[in-house]
């Protein structure tokens, strides 16, 4: 089941992580919004291991503004970046 | 080159450059670990090569968004169930989830792979070496019209520039806007326009 839905304010946790995952140094922290859900995985961080990745977890398309990940950000306000972000990286930014 | 490295066989293709570096030799290392614990054999290794150098952009991928473009039911499956939609022609979708964004008036998709060099090899065939180099990856989320201009493309201001990052086993092509003027052109020749670059969001498709 997924834990958001599309249009969703969540934020992407900034916890570090030792071993391999997939979330970007550059969006830890950040905030946006669930644009689509893409896929269900297995978890990079025990897959790179070797063990099977469970809990698989929902994987979303989170839809960024670029103004707001990078200060003085050359571009027009509409510019965004979507990144795909495993669940167990997402927080809900509701409250 | 040492006469020690000649000493063991590994499965470097015989056009393959001498490795230079601490990580390629690692590389080899790996491949020769796996093939010596049977998980693969180097004739296996070298089809996989093989068939994959084969794969060219305006075979595959540009078949794809022609189709697209003449075909608007087709589009919308492509949009839906990219896997699906590419099988549907004959073609390999890969192993990861196929993933199409259409360019539109109002939207100019782009993509990257910031942390390795994530790419639609089964579409369009070996990544070409900007996509994965540090400056691209690193540049392209950040300041992604400077990028675009280097390359010649200038999008419009009131054009939303969207950068996708593929991060995790999802692959990405873009559908490039079909160029005006091309009403008459039969599908093949509208797969003509279509670059590589283009399906990466690097160009625009070209003009008949």
């Amino acid at each position: 089941m997924a834990r958001f839905a599309i249009g969703d304010r969540v934020r992407i946790s900034d916890r570090e992580e030792a071993r391999h995952h997939r979330v970007p140094a550059y969006v830890k922290g950040h905030e946006g919004v669930v644009e689509r859900i893409c896929a269900a995985q297995g978890q990079p961080e025990t897959l790179a291991l070797g063990e099977d990745g469970e809990p698989i977890q929902t994987v979303y398309r989170i839809h960024i503004p670029q103004t707001r990940l990078w200060p003085g950000y050359e571009g027009p306000n509409g510019d965004s970046l979507e990144i795909e972000i495993f669940e167990h990286w997402l927080e809900s930014a509701r409250c | 080159m040492t006469d020690e490295h000649h000493s063991h066989k590994h499965p470097l293709q015989t056009d393959h450059p001498e490795p230079s570096s601490h990580h390629e030799l690692m590389g080899i290392a790996l491949n020769d670990l796996l093939v010596s614990k049977g998980i693969y054999d180097n004739a296996e290794m070298n089809a996989m090569i093989e068939s994959i150098e084969n794969i060219e952009p305006n075979t595959h991928g540009a078949r794809v968004v022609a189709r697209a473009w003449v075909d608007p039911e087709y589009k919308a499956f492509l949009l839906k169930d990219g896997m699906s939609a590419v099988e549907s022609l004959g073609l390999d979708p890969g192993y990861a989830v196929l993933t199409a964004v259409e360019n539109t008036p109002e939207v100019h998709n782009l993509v990257v792979c910031t942390l390795c060099s994530c790419y639609p090899r089964f579409l369009l065939g070996r990544p070409p070496v900007w996509y994965k180099s540090k400056a691209y990856r690193s540049r392209v989320v950040r300041e992604p019209r400077a990028v675009l201009r280097e390359f010649g493309t200038e999008i419009p201001t009131g054009v939303e520039v969207r950068v996708h990052d593929s991060t995790a086993e999802l692959r990405y092509i873009v559908i490039p806007m079909r160029p005006a003027e091309t009403e008459g052109m039969s599908e093949s020749e509208l797969a003509s326009l279509v670059s590589r670059d283009s399906m990466i969001g690097t160009a625009l498709a070209g003009r008949p």
